[in-house]
């Protein structure tokens, strides 16, 4: 049942307008600040997509190599949406939409489309590995919390520089920073397509969020190659539905990954 | 060998670079940014709303609640693991305390105004950093207050008095004491006032008027961001 | 004996001493404590002879009788509604308040006004521990219709609304649309063309950020003029 902000999006949305005038296919005024957290974060970032704001930090943690993989590394997703950045969010361990966003969008983007490389994280096969650990925090929901988090936990990476390692102790010497940097092979980027009656949006605002019927985030990387997909919402989509999101999420992805370069 | 001089070359009542903004959050009531050299926090105010359960409701005025936060990658070191602990307990509970005598919430009896303080970065001076920015956050969203909170650690490192202690000089290996201070600029009143370490009665008492004088140079930049909302 | 440390039209923050001495008389926003008279607020000072006023620039909200207010049906009883207005309890609208029209017992309330609904209705009653009546009879109270709801802070809503109406009128007939202003700053805006809806939001969000402003009025309808640019709502005869 929407109330008649969601009806009027809708009778807008009919004329193929929006409330904020913006195109249908049309983001916010995106920025990318690198560093906000350098002196702490080996790697950090914030992220603002129109009044939307992410922010996320790396820190290189040592860890004991997963049995299965011995000789690899991994990384480690958290997000949080913070009860400072909207009255809907209350304080407490992650509820389900911030699971979600971190397995489902952070986490398995980087995986699948093997952006970092998970060999080079090891430091000594079955004994030592760097465990990168990728924290980001909402600091203001004005919508598109999805996007703005994949887009920051990216920045961070990009931003991140290992920390000098005393291998004769085997401790991090977090206070000395090296000039290596994660090398990012890929650069997966979400794109959160939202379905409202017969109309696709991205980047949804706040009322737009509320009016929706069924979204879908699509994570790609720079040849067209999908790494991720989550759908979310009450109603089911069609075939064509969804290709048309992923085609639009594929152009999408292409633009904002320039912001990254 | 004496302290005679302070690690990063600062005069021994000079402050750290000061950043203060509010309205940084659109989706709270107020909200503020306050920055002190590397320590950056932020704060955010909701309220006043209802409060539950309900036999936490106090039927002749409202309650404040403080939840202080340091994001996982905001220590100098490990990871953070994220969730609350007993010092970020701690920390909410004495902002509580430093930011109440300003405040009269008896116009909302049985409901609760909440203060969220997240720290983005930290080098020393977090919990002063925090109040600071929760006393503008609250000027911000326009609960009448009867003053602001200006808070600021001081302390002494091998006998010298320091005002604004930073991370190197909480950790010199050869002793310290630390003393957070938070004070009602108008009436030098304090509303917060914790110690860590060792100093006589006169030494404490030169520390307290160390801490007045900086606590003002706080307070004229909180009175700027409130200020720079409104420019012509 | 005494001093004003202001001029008329400062802006000032919690705690800033606005004059000292017994001679002055605060109101508004400022308060004495012993001898002198400070600000509680962040807001303009306005100086009337011996009054040292303070208009704050920033409110939480408290409903007064009387105040129209807009809100959302947030549940329906079997005699009552309930409905938020942004304050920290709902506000509750009885049978008998319900509307101008008798509504007899045992109906179907959401037939009326179901959860979702937005509501603009006039406080009849705010008891002691803040329990809030709202009453929907009387002229121009009813459910609202299809449109854009704005929230702002209450403290901008008189500059919103202007003197004697003067701002609001600006901007309605400019832009041809309804507009309802709520004192618990929500607002209501519909336009039958989006484009002109939309120059009426931004137009009322510009007073929002700068309504300590003199001369606003001017701003806002050179703002109008320009975004409308042919299209604005005097009709033109050739």
């Amino acid at each position: 049942m929407k109330d008649i902000v969601g009806t009027h999006v809708v009778s807008l949305l009919d004329k193929d307008i929006r409330l904020d005038g913006r195109k249908l296919d049309e983001f916010r005024k995106i920025t990318v600040e690198y560093g906000v957290s350098s002196k702490s974060a080996e790697g950090s970032a914030r992220v603002k997509i129109g009044d939307t704001e992410v922010v996320a930090g790396i820190k290189f943690s040592l860890g004991t190599p997963y049995p299965d993989e011995p000789a690899k590394g991994t990384i480690v997703v958290n997000v949080e949406l913070l009860p400072l950045s909207s009255p809907d969010f209350e304080t407490g361990p992650p509820n389900i939409q911030s699971i979600e966003y971190a397995r489902a969008i952070v986490d398995r983007g980087l995986r699948e489309s093997d952006a970092l490389d998970m060999k080079k994280l090891c430091i000594k096969k079955g004994e030592k590995m760097w465990m990168i650990m990728i924290d980001v925090y909402s600091v203001n929901d004005a919508g598109n919390l999805a996007d703005a988090i994949g887009l920051a936990a990216l920045a961070a990476l990009k931003d991140a520089k290992y920390p000098k390692y005393d291998e004769k102790k085997g401790l991090v010497l977090y206070d000395e920073r090296t000039k290596k940097g994660l090398e990012l092979k890929q650069i997966p980027i979400p794109i959160t397509i939202v379905k409202i009656k017969d109309k696709f949006l991205v980047d949804p605002a706040s009322d737009e969020e509320k009016a929706m019927e069924a979204r879908l985030t699509v994570t790609t990387v720079e040849d067209g190659r999908i790494c991720a997909i989550q759908k979310g919402g009450e109603l089911p989509l069609s075939t064509e539905d969804v290709e048309k999101m992923v085609q639009l999420s594929i152009e999408k992805g292409k633009e904002l990954r320039k912001l990254l370069k | 060998m004496a302290y005679s001089k302070r690690i990063s070359g600062r005069k021994f009542d000079e402050l750290r670079e000061i950043k203060a903004e509010v309205g940084v959050i659109p989706r709270a009531d107020g909200s503020a940014r306050f920055q002190i050299g590397k320590t950056i926090a932020l704060a955010a105010v909701y309220g006043p709303k209802a409060l539950f359960p309900k036999f936490l409701q106090k039927s002749d005025t409202g309650t404040l609640r403080c939840y202080y936060n340091m994001m996982s990658f905001s220590g100098s070191g490990e990871r953070v693991r994220p969730g609350p602990s007993r010092r970020s307990k701690e920390i909410s509970y004495i902002t509580q305390n430093a930011l109440l005598p300003v405040l009269d919430l008896k116009e909302y009896p049985s409901a609760v105004v909440e203060i969220y303080v997240e720290l983005l970065q930290t080098d020393a001076g977090t919990r002063c950093a925090g109040i600071t920015a929760a006393a503008m956050a609250l000027a911000d969203a326009g609960f009448p207050m009867r003053d602001l909170v200006s808070a600021i650690s001081v302390g002494f490192v091998e006998g010298k008095l320091l005002v604004d202690i930073d991370n190197e000089e909480e950790h010199y290996e050869k002793g310290n004491t630390d003393i957070p201070i938070a004070m009602m600029p108008r009436t030098g009143e304090i509303t917060l006032l914790q110690m860590d370490g060792f100093a006589s009665k006169e030494e404490l008492k030169e520390a307290l008027k160390a801490a007045k004088a900086a606590c003002m140079q706080i307070n004229k930049a909180q009175i700027e961001a409130l200020k720079a909302r409104y420019k012509k | 004996m005494g001093k004003i440390n202001v001029q008329d039209k400062d802006i000032v923050v919690p705690g800033e001493a606005l004059a000292e001495g017994m001679d002055y008389l605060p109101s508004g926003g400022a308060f004495r404590d012993k001898e002198n008279i400070y600000a509680s607020r962040v807001g303009i000072v306005s100086i009337n002879g011996r009054v040292i006023k303070l208009v704050p620039l920033n409110l939480r909200y408290m409903p007064r009788r009387g105040d129209r207010v807009i809100g959302q049906v947030s549940d329906v009883g079997p005699n009552a509604w309930y409905v938020e207005i942004g304050f920290y309890k709902e506000a509750a609208i009885t049978l008998a308040e319900g509307s101008s029209e008798y509504i007899p017992k045992g109906a179907d309330l959401t037939q009326y006004y179901a959860p979702g609904d937005y509501i603009i209705a006039s406080v009849s009653s705010v008891s002691k521990n803040n329990s809030i009546n709202l009453s929907l009879k009387g002229p121009g109270l009813r459910k609202l219709s299809e449109g854009r709801i704005l929230t702002v802070n209450p403290a901008k809503v008189p500059r919103i609304i202007g003197k004697e109406a003067s701002m609001i009128s600006l901007i309605k007939n400019m832009t041809d649309c309804r507009v309802m202003v709520g004192q618990n700053g929500l607002i209501w805006v519909s336009g039958m063309d989006p484009e002109k809806e939309r120059i009426a939001v931004e137009a009322i969000e510009i007073i929002d950020k700068r309504a300590h402003i003199s001369g606003l009025t001017d701003e806002i309808k050179n703002f109008l003029e320009k975004g409308l640019g042919g299209k604005s709502g005097v009709l033109k005869k050739d």
